[in-house]
């Protein structure tokens, strides 16, 4: 038996809730030990490592390094142009363009 | 730093989110179209969005329900997908100390993979205008409430995002707010360490552990060489 759609939906939404709003409402009133700041210093780059890895060289749940994956392609003018010009919307019409381009042809 | 207006600043958040925009449409309207498919009905589909809003704990949850799971599995599997937003949640915590408790509670439940990336680079750089980080925040969530409407009223009549690139738009603006916070040698290494690791154990470990994990051992690694750097010197 499936239990009434409300309650699972609630459910969802206070355990989602919970892990976005448990650590800002401690850690911002403690004061954290220097080690343990330095290493949250690292996790914005980690993560932003850690989302792109697997959208590049994943394709369907398998390494894909041959010149048909579109994404790995795109990422090479998207990084030119991020250090270029340090423009999150230049970046971005970049790589889609680039991703446009490589289908149409 | 040039004082902005509220306005002002909403609308600076607003603009920095239109890459998040390009891609939560295609994404969320994706959402709708499977949701329906998997049985639920459109208040549902967008109530999903409204309440929850976390994208791959909803395709996933749309799918358990579809199939007939009940409470706990779903719940737990929610949950389980959505741990990495404790790591986010606790990287920005430090840039936060001075606003209010009522602002942090309402800005959390906006904490997003992607959201998350615009506001750490925005904090990098300096405490920020709190209504930049709103306009971020509200900009985003009204584009996936909206494009998942969309996709559950209208589903497959809709073109194909791919054709236009919209799937590039989030790993593009990934890359480009990497760039922006590679700050040395003991960054890069983080970053590349973190995208394989990511890599690794996706390919081995079923269910969605990859971010977490490789986020938690790349910032480890980080931490370390950075510890022996500075006492080497």
């Amino acid at each position: 038996m499936q239990e009434p759609f409300i309650l699972i939906l609630a459910g969802m939404a206070l355990v989602t809730y919970l892990t976005r709003v448990l650590p800002l409402l401690t850690l911002t009133e403690m004061r954290l030990p220097p080690l343990l700041l330095r290493w949250l210093s690292f996790i914005p780059v980690a993560v932003l490592g850690a989302l792109l890895g697997p959208e590049l060289l994943l394709e369907g749940g398998k390494l894909n390094f041959s010149i048909g994956n579109h994404h790995l392609l795109a990422a090479l003018p998207s990084f030119i142009a991020a250090v270029k010009t340090r423009s999150l919307l230049w970046t971005v019409v970049a790589g889609m363009g680039a991703v446009v381009l490589l289908r149409s042809l | 730093m040039v004082q902005l207006t509220a306005r002002e600043a909403f609308g600076a958040g607003v603009r920095q989110a239109v890459p998040i925009m390009f891609g939560y449409g295609p994404i969320g309207v994706a959402y709708g179209v499977l949701a329906r498919q998997a049985g639920l009905t459109l208040a549902q589909t967008v109530a999903m969005s409204i309440f929850v809003y976390a994208g791959s704990s909803q395709f996933i949850a749309a799918g358990m329900l579809g199939a007939g799971a009940g409470f706990l599995p779903i719940v737990s599997t929610t949950l389980l997908v959505n741990l990495r937003h404790l790591l986010m949640s606790a990287a920005l915590s430090p840039h936060l100390g001075g606003l209010r408790r009522s602002f942090l509670a309402l800005f959390a439940f906006h904490i997003t993979d992607e959201t998350f990336a615009l506001h750490s680079a925005n904090l990098d750089r300096g405490p920020a205008h709190p209504w930049l980080l709103l306009g971020i925040n509200l900009a985003s969530y009204g584009t996936w409430v909206l494009s998942s409407l969309l996709g559950g009223l209208f589903g497959s009549i809709l073109p194909d995002p791919a054709r236009l690139g919209l799937d590039f738009a989030l790993p593009a603006m990934f890359i480009a707010l990497l760039v922006v916070q590679l700050k040395g040698p003991v960054h890069m290494l983080v970053g590349g360490a973190a995208g394989a690791l990511s890599v690794v154990i996706a390919l081995l470990l079923p269910g969605n552990w990859n971010v977490v994990l490789a986020s938690i051992l790349a910032a480890g690694l980080g931490l370390v060489v950075s510890t022996c750097k500075s006492r080497s010197s």
